[in-house]
């Protein structure tokens, strides 16, 4: 009994001592399923962010930052929101990167973070259905929704001479949205849409689709998949009956894959994802290949800033407490204030010690407009001669 | 009207993609429909043997290809088919040995069986993954387009494209091939005159002194060899993904059963018929319909029956309506 009571007084006591020093941060992300060769570099980037602060010793009083990781899966709502519980409940944490896709997103914020008044920084979940949700302000996301990339994808194509398009798209929350702000913007802009059609990600045939949509017609297929899915069977399907020639890729088509598979087949089609042509990304990507984590992979820059926002709210709050940093998300993140960009954490945590101000860029140029979203920039891109060049930013 | 083009546009889009389509379901459904005729049961790892199957016959052509062995204008896979087929009999006659054969001699109730090969099916699934990877491969050479769209257009000086790849000519005229020498197997040769026997009744095909074990063994070997053709077609038109596989488990069923499960000829029927429906019925016939209609008379929708994502319900809805008026199929196979 004896024993017993000086074990539990001695647990209690490293209890107390770690909690007065160490702040526990959450990262939801799809660990396993659809875009898990993803979630790995973003992970990373988010542990990158924290462990610089750690190192700096500025946050608050000295206070180091433990990761946690759960998986969120991506495509399992469920899943996604009990591991969230557990990041709340059991470990207790103070914010939490994730979740990484739009529906798992909704579900775990809306099911935990919001009851238990946690917040939320998705690094890549972009469907247009979050910017309108309630949150309470207390989510934001460093990636551009897919309503800002229905806008550029609609300029990109008019500007190519386009003016009639077909659309189809991977029948999930994010093809759907991004299907759905793309038709409308272009519409606005005084285009035709002449299909608007789904297509399901591993069917065994795709002829049906692409009969459908090459009976619409239209100058161009807009293809609003995925590129290790179902968009690129449509893709193929399209090439091969001659139904179209021009193609628009969006940012689950735009990859290395894409060139790799289709060559020179699609020579003469264009495409757009989001990132930043600015210095930021070229400091994250060489701290990213000094940590051992290739930073080119997508959203890992935004997951970076995710995990940076976090803490510099904290440190111009004063305080680890959600409800309170929350409200400091937008101010450090944009202007006025002195620009700060990937491994220029521990001066950022300086000036705002100081009661400066801070507007951070980070990896991937963030900007928040509206309710917590990031403006967001596109880079375009167009396939000549089987490759994929840059042609500028948007 | 227009009506040279108003074929061509339906030819490209429904009849070529359909036909295609409906020779690699109707090879997989006569796979199916074999061990369900003789083993009396539903073979649900028959897809994860066609990924299986063709993951070797990958493995085979890149040896083949890395020797420098090829085929000229057709793929090399057509090469390696026989040492697929040989490596996928041999797992399938393991599969029996070790795992299906207790239960025959248990004999235990169909639907024991079918639990089985859901349980083999998620082995042989796995076992796909490790040796080749989940993602999408690609192993076509040779010429891939016999007429292609933008030449077609220019030679005739129509409007619409037709598009003809080897890859579809070579899974109609190889599925033909397969089914007759199935056919020709099981009519004219002692073996398949057996395998009949213990088809229609086992206890007198017993009496009569057929051995059983030969018989069973045949049937996977055949089952193998179909599984494998069907599958190394596919891959070949589409591309190699070991979870399509899966998927395409459940328009062969489909097809097996509306054509009569144990009919071979049902199978072929079926496989026609589910490809040929998810296809045209989803269709949007305004195309068509504006090169025939005459002058002003062009309709402005889309014509479409229903939208694509519900080509799926029209195989099942097909299923259903086969099933409530003819439980046995269009063919008469044996009652489901």
């Amino acid at each position: 009994m004896k024993k017993l009571l000086m074990a539990s007084a001695a647990g209690l006591a490293l209890v107390g001592a770690a909690s007065a020093e160490e702040i526990k941060m959450g990262i939801s992300l799809g660990f396993t399923g659809p875009l898990e060769s993803m979630a790995g570099p973003m992970a990373q980037g988010a542990e990158l962010a924290f462990k610089e602060v750690s190192d700096s010793g500025l946050l608050l009083g000295g206070d180091t930052i433990v990761p946690v990781r759960s998986d969120s899966t991506c495509i399992d709502a469920a899943a996604a929101t009990a591991g969230v519980e557990r990041l709340i409940t059991v470990e207790k944490v103070n914010g939490i990167v994730g979740g990484m896709c739009s529906g798992e997103a909704t579900a775990s914020l809306q099911n935990v973070a919001m009851p238990n008044g946690v917040v939320m920084i998705s690094p890549s979940a972009t469907s247009p259905a979050l910017s309108a949700l309630e949150d309470n302000g207390l989510f934001f996301r460093t990636a551009p929704s897919d309503a800002r990339q229905g806008e550029v994808m609609a300029d990109i194509i008019l500007e190519h001479g386009i003016n009639s398009v077909a659309v189809t798209y991977t029948n999930n929350d994010y093809g759907k949205g991004l299907a759905d702000s793309f038709a409308s913007a272009f519409e606005a802009k005084g285009g035709t849409v002449t299909i608007n059609a789904a297509h399901d990600d591993g069917k065994a045939d795709y002829s049906a689709e692409v009969g459908a949509l090459a009976a619409a017609g239209g100058d161009a297929l807009v293809i609003a998949g995925y590129v290790d899915q179902g968009g690129s069977g449509v893709l193929r399907g399209a090439l091969d009956t001659g139904a179209f020639d021009t193609f628009a890729f969006p940012d689950g088509m735009v990859g290395q894959k894409l060139v790799d598979d289709f060559g020179s087949e699609i020579d003469g089609s264009f495409g757009q994802n989001p990132a930043s042509g600015d210095a930021g990304r070229d400091r994250f990507l060489e701290l990213a290949s000094a940590a051992g984590f290739d930073g080119t992979s997508a959203y890992a820059a935004e997951a970076y800033d995710a995990a940076a926002l976090m803490m510099l709210a904290m440190q111009a709050a004063g305080s680890t407490d959600p409800a309170v940093w929350k409200d400091k998300v937008m101010d450090v993140a944009n202007a006025p204030g002195e620009k700060i960009l990937p491994g220029e954490l521990a001066k950022a945590l300086e000036i705002l010690k100081n009661g400066g101000d801070v507007d951070y860029v980070g990896g991937a140029s963030v900007e928040m407009i509206g309710g917590g979203e990031s403006a967001g920039s596109f880079r375009e891109v167009t396939f000549e001669n089987g490759e994929m060049k840059v042609v500028g930013y948007r | 009207m227009d009506i040279l083009n108003a074929f061509v546009a339906l030819l490209n889009y429904v009849m070529i993609p359909a036909t295609a389509y409906g020779a690699q379901l109707a090879l997989g459904a006569l796979g199916v429909t074999l061990v369900y005729g003789i083993l009396r049961f539903s073979n649900f790892a028959h897809g994860d043997t066609m990924a299986f199957g063709t993951a070797m016959v990958i493995l085979a052509t890149w040896g083949l290809q890395a020797l420098g062995v090829s085929a000229g204008p057709l793929p090399t896979a057509l090469l390696a088919l026989p040492l697929g087929i040989a490596a996928t009999a041999l797992l399938v006659l393991g599969t029996d040995r070790t795992v299906y054969r207790f239960y025959r001699r248990e004999k235990a109730a169909p639907v024991v069986m079918v639990m089985v090969s859901v349980g083999v099916m998620f082995v042989m699934n796995g076992l796909t993954r490790f040796v080749i990877g989940v993602d999408e491969i690609r192993f076509d050479d040779g010429v891939r387009f016999l007429i292609s769209a933008r030449e077609f257009k220019q030679a005739t000086g129509l409007s619409e494209g037709l598009a003809l790849r080897g890859t579809q000519v070579l899974t109609v005229v190889t599925a033909g091939l397969m089914v007759w020498a199935l056919f020709w197997f099981l009519n004219h040769t002692r073996t398949g005159k057996s395998m009949r026997a213990y088809s229609d009744n086992e206890d007198l095909a017993l009496l009569s002194g057929i051995d059983p074990e030969r018989v069973v063994a045949v049937t996977w070997i055949i089952a193998a060899a179909l599984a494998t053709t069907a599958g190394t077609l596919y891959g070949l038109d589409k591309a190699f993904k070991a979870f399509n596989y899966f998927h395409l488990l459940l328009p062969i069923f489909a097809a097996s059963i509306v054509g009569g499960l144990g009919n071979p000829l049902g199978a072929i029927a079926g496989g026609f018929l589910i490809a040929y429906s998810e296809v045209s019925i989803t269709y949007a016939f305004k195309k068509v319909l504006g090169y025939l209609a005459p002058e002003g008379w062009e309709p402005e929708g889309l014509v479409q029956l229903l939208s694509t994502e519900y080509k799926f319900a029209v195989s099942f809805a097909i299923l259903v309506v086969v099933l409530l008026f003819r439980p046995t199929g269009i063919f008469k196979g044996k009652s489901v």
